[in-house]
């Protein structure tokens, strides 16, 4: 699977890692050898199996819905970058 | 007076119950080792040495008062990866710089309330995504061996610990603490154990709460420890494991006194072989190893049994579908909002875009793109499901073993310990580090590795035990027979205090 560099602009947005010139050619080559190496998987029937989605075989716990936590505010905000009573602050994203 | 850090965990048990020695003198033994020997090897991000004596005095007290808990003043370092209350934690990435937490891992106060003393917050690579050491924001780790020239000195040559969690294999292999604790997506406890002759375990996915532990990729990640003897691992992983109503995946199931499991020998235990396990490019001195291993476990009463497990040539591939996959959906979170590194821009979106960018590592960034694109529109079903399937079949292959062996015996890695830089710009090279031992994680199987022996060049290596679901007993049994054959392989000489 050959990767260019539109792309890789197209993934790195969808991730929303911004990335140089540099960074997007030399990301075509290493990209596209992992992508490579993945198709190998098309060696392996499976049309009979179903996709892996637990490794235990354990049903789910549920536990009853209560409130068991909370009035943290302080701790939750501890880390922020930016915050103004007891709100995290982002850039303006309505005119 | 005898050297305090190159004791075991066990050994230290023993002294400190016996007032031999207190817990306080343990810790600041550590503490000093750590001064002297950290600008060199990078072990440990940040040292907590007032917290470590302030826990050891509280160890002190109660071990007069014979009120000792079962991890009682015991030194042990904290891999960087589990989050501590009021010490930063950063799974060694710039993006978490300065991230303090307000709560602590479930592992972590297994320990703690277990009486055991923290050193401090262990390197490793970024997000535990490497397996090398050198991927972390804090520079690379440096292995405490170091290859005999062809004289019988040792070179200079800086080689690297293994990694993830290279930070523990190397401050255990160092004595820099007693043991230490690992997690391990894909390998990341069990090669670093290998490169350094330590032992490392990962248990089976669920047996360890998961919860306070910055994620990687979720449905792989477990923790585990790292020690010097197969004994210490046993002791430490009795008080690691437990059920976490925090961690809806962990499981309750009772921990069993793994201790206790050590002396049952081997006698009648069923050994498998993996035939596809013979690959090619591993080293002479695995093969000779694994043989040896072979030899061992028969004499101790074991049948070897060659196995099948078809599907493991898919296993690599596999991997880094899922586990970038996984990744990009966890690291989702570093957005420059919560916590940690915040890099403004002229809207939010180029906010996000900038923080990520200048905080995630190159390594990083390359899973978090292939995971975003394996996850992507028009490619999920090609790559992630398909990945997923093919995981299905790799677990069939170890369900059907277990029809007709009870463990299975393998190398841990291809090669011994390599050099710094070595591999560090082949994603692709440094990925084949863990061919042995990503099948486990893709099964959720307990694996553990144990030192067997060292390479021409003076480098120990691994060989690993994989066992069925919640089976890490049977893991320690069979491991004690190997390390009491093979005897300990330690660091033949501490070239960092005399390089001063």
């Amino acid at each position: 699977m050959r990767v260019d560099e539109t792309t890789v602009r197209r993934i790195a947005r969808l991730a929303r890692i911004k990335i140089s010139n540099e960074d997007a050619k030399s990301l075509e080559g290493e990209l596209s050898g992992i992508l490579d190496w993945a198709e190998e998987l098309n060696g392996a029937d499976t049309t009979t199996v179903e996709p892996m989605t637990r490794v235990v075989p354990i049903e789910l716990k549920k536990r009853v819905d209560e409130i068991t936590d909370g009035n943290i505010a302080d701790d939750i905000v501890k880390n922020a970058p930016m915050v103004e009573d007891h709100y995290f602050v982002v850039p303006k994203v309505v005119e | 007076m005898t050297d305090l850090t190159k004791l075991t965990i066990a050994e230290a048990r023993d002294k400190l119950r016996k007032k031999e020695v207190s817990a306080t003198e343990l810790t600041q033994a550590f503490i000093d080792a750590i001064e002297v020997a950290n600008p060199q090897l990078n072990a440990y991000v940040r040292t907590t040495p007032e917290l470590a004596l302030k826990q050891a005095e509280e160890s002190d007290r109660r071990l007069k008062s014979g009120d000792a808990r079962p991890l009682e003043g015991l030194p042990l370092g904290n891999k960087d990866l589990f989050c501590t209350k009021d010490v930063e934690t950063t799974a060694c990435s710039k993006i978490l710089e300065g991230f303090t937490p307000t709560y602590r891992s479930t592992v972590g106060s297994n320990l703690w309330n277990a009486g055991a003393v923290m050193l401090g917050k262990l390197n490793c690579d970024e997000f535990a995504m490497g397996s090398s050491n050198e991927t972390s924001a804090y520079g690379p780790v440096v292995s405490p061996w170091r290859r005999a020239g062809a004289d019988g000195q040792l070179t200079s040559e800086n080689l690297v610990p293994g990694g993830s969690s290279g930070g523990s294999s190397a401050a255990v292999a160092a004595d820099l603490c007693l043991g230490a604790t690992a997690t391990d997506t894909g390998g990341s406890i069990r090669q670093p154990a290998a490169l350094t002759g330590t032992v490392g375990i990962k248990p089976t996915y669920g047996r360890c709460s998961r919860w306070g532990i910055v994620a990687f990729a979720s449905s792989l990640d477990q923790a585990g420890p790292l020690a010097k003897t197969v004994r210490d691992a046993a002791i430490m992983l009795r008080s690691m494991a437990s059920h976490d109503p925090k961690d809806s995946t962990s499981v309750e199931t009772p921990v069993p006194d793994y201790e206790l499991a050590l002396a049952q020998g081997v006698k009648g235990l069923r050994v498998g072989v993996p035939k596809e396990y013979r690959v090619e490019g591993m080293s002479p001195d695995i093969e000779r190893l694994w043989q040896e291993g072979i030899e061992w476990l028969k004499a101790a009463g074991a049948t070897i049994h060659e196995v099948s497990l078809p599907h493991t040539k898919f296993a690599l591939p596999t991997y880094y579908v899922v586990a970038p996959a996984e990744a990009s959906s966890n690291l989702a979170r570093y957005d420059g909002v919560r916590y940690g590194l915040r890099v403004e821009g002229k809207d939010l979106i180029d906010m996000y875009e900038n923080s990520r960018a200048a905080g995630f590592g190159k390594e990083v960034q390359r899973r978090v793109l292939i995971g975003t694109y394996v996850l992507s529109a028009g490619y999920y079903d090609a790559y992630y499901l398909k990945a997923q399937k093919v995981r299905t079949l790799i677990k069939r292959d170890f369900d059907d073993a277990w029809q007709s062996v009870d463990v299975l015996l393998t190398p841990t890695t291809p090669t011994p310990a390599f050099k710094i830089g070595e591999k560090l710009d082949d994603p692709m090279a440094m990925y084949a580090q863990d061919i042995f031992t990503v099948t486990v994680n893709m099964a959720g199987l307990p694996g553990i590795s144990v030192p067997a022996g060292i390479s021409v060049d003076g480098l120990p290596l691994g060989l690993q035990l994989i066992g069925k679901p919640f089976d890490e007993a049977t893991l320690f049994r069979a491991a004690q027979v190997i390390e009491d054959a093979a005897g300990h392989f330690r660091v033949p000489q501490r070239w960092w205090e005399t390089a001063r």
